[in-house]
């Protein structure tokens, strides 16, 4: 099962980097961007795919890929890989 | 007096730590392997400043998980003085033992500087030796040093008194001029509920020699001492009545 992990910053939690993108895409003639907000995006490859193995990686995702303090995550299951198979 | 002195892969401030500890008198620093799985030859405990693990992932994620870091977190509830400086700080707040979190300096600049820190606390097992309003001028070397905590978290930090050290001017006034990270509040240090844990982004142990420019570090490790032998005396005595 191949798995995609997004890290992103809490809207409570500043992210002076997210702003400088944001001043740049300004600058470089796009006023209309309002803000930008940077955070993780990480592929995993796990041996398996039942409920088990996901809840499992849900718990990883709080205690070590995320800080739930700063940080908000979304695990999402690859479905493109799912439909290449089935072709 | 025997101080453990964790070593991380990617510490580098664990000579330092060892260094200023041994100049004081009656005091002992060794250092100890993240894999090592005891400190019960310990008084007190000590994680150091660097990169624990190439500060992969996020500062300290990965270094809360060392084998190390269980034996940290049952002594800490035991009541076992812990201290945090820079990097050790941000392993404390991964870890748990300390609330809220460190994050990008708000410039996105690694800072190198000697700031000014107001002792806002000076009951503490490791500010007693210092007067409330006092300043200790130490060195700070981080990139992720911005102290974030929820509202919640820092009305409680401020009930409980746990902000141990602010960022000052050399007045002694908190304003944001003298913030060199963006730290909420000009927070440079807090400590747990039960004030066994400080953690703190400035070095004490780069600051505890006057040849250094400061020798304000040594204040910290002197009140931890005082805070230990005052602990054995109180179970000496306590013994003897029994």
């Amino acid at each position: 099962m191949k798995v995609k992990v997004v890290v992103m910053p809490k809207a409570t939690v500043l992210d002076p980097q997210g702003n400088v993108v944001r001043d740049a895409m300004r600058h470089l003639g796009m006023p209309e961007v309002r803000s930008v907000r940077i955070g993780k995006y990480m592929e995993i490859d796990v041996d398996g795919k039942n409920g088990e193995l996901e809840s499992r990686l849900h718990g990883l995702c709080r205690d070590l890929l995320s800080n739930p303090v700063i940080e908000d995550y979304e695990l999402q299951k690859d479905e493109s890989a799912k439909r290449k198979r089935n072709k | 007096m025997k101080f453990a002195v964790i070593q991380f892969p990617g510490s580098n401030c664990d000579q330092d730590c060892v260094a200023a500890i041994n100049s004081l008198d009656g005091l002992r620093a060794e250092y100890v392997w993240h894999k090592e799985t005891s400190l019960d030859d310990f008084d007190a405990i000590v994680l150091p400043g660097g990169f624990a693990y190439g500060d992969y992932l996020r500062c300290g994620a990965i270094a809360r998980f060392s084998p190390i870091m269980q034996a940290v977190i049952s002594d800490a509830g035991a009541g076992k003085l812990v201290l945090g400086t820079c990097n050790g700080f941000q392993v404390l707040c991964e870890a748990g033992l300390l609330p809220g979190a460190l994050v990008r300096n708000r410039s996105l600049r690694f800072v190198c500087d000697m700031v000014t820190t107001r002792v806002e606390v000076d009951d503490s097992p490791f500010t007693h030796g210092c007067s409330k309003g006092m300043l200790l001028r130490l060195p700070v070397a981080h990139g992720e040093g911005c102290f974030f905590a929820d509202a919640e978290t820092l009305h409680e930090l401020n009930a409980n008194r746990q902000v141990i050290l602010r960022y000052a001017d050399s007045r002694g006034r908190i304003v944001s001029e003298a913030n060199p990270n963006g730290s909420v509040e000009n927070v440079a240090g807090i400590c747990n509920r039960e004030r066994n844990v400080f953690g703190l982004m400035p070095h004490p142990d780069r600051a505890s020699d006057l040849r250094l420019d400061s020798a304000d570090g040594t204040k910290i490790f002197r009140s931890m001492v005082q805070t230990i032998s005052g602990n054995r005396a109180t179970s000496e005595r306590a013994k003897q009545v029994a």
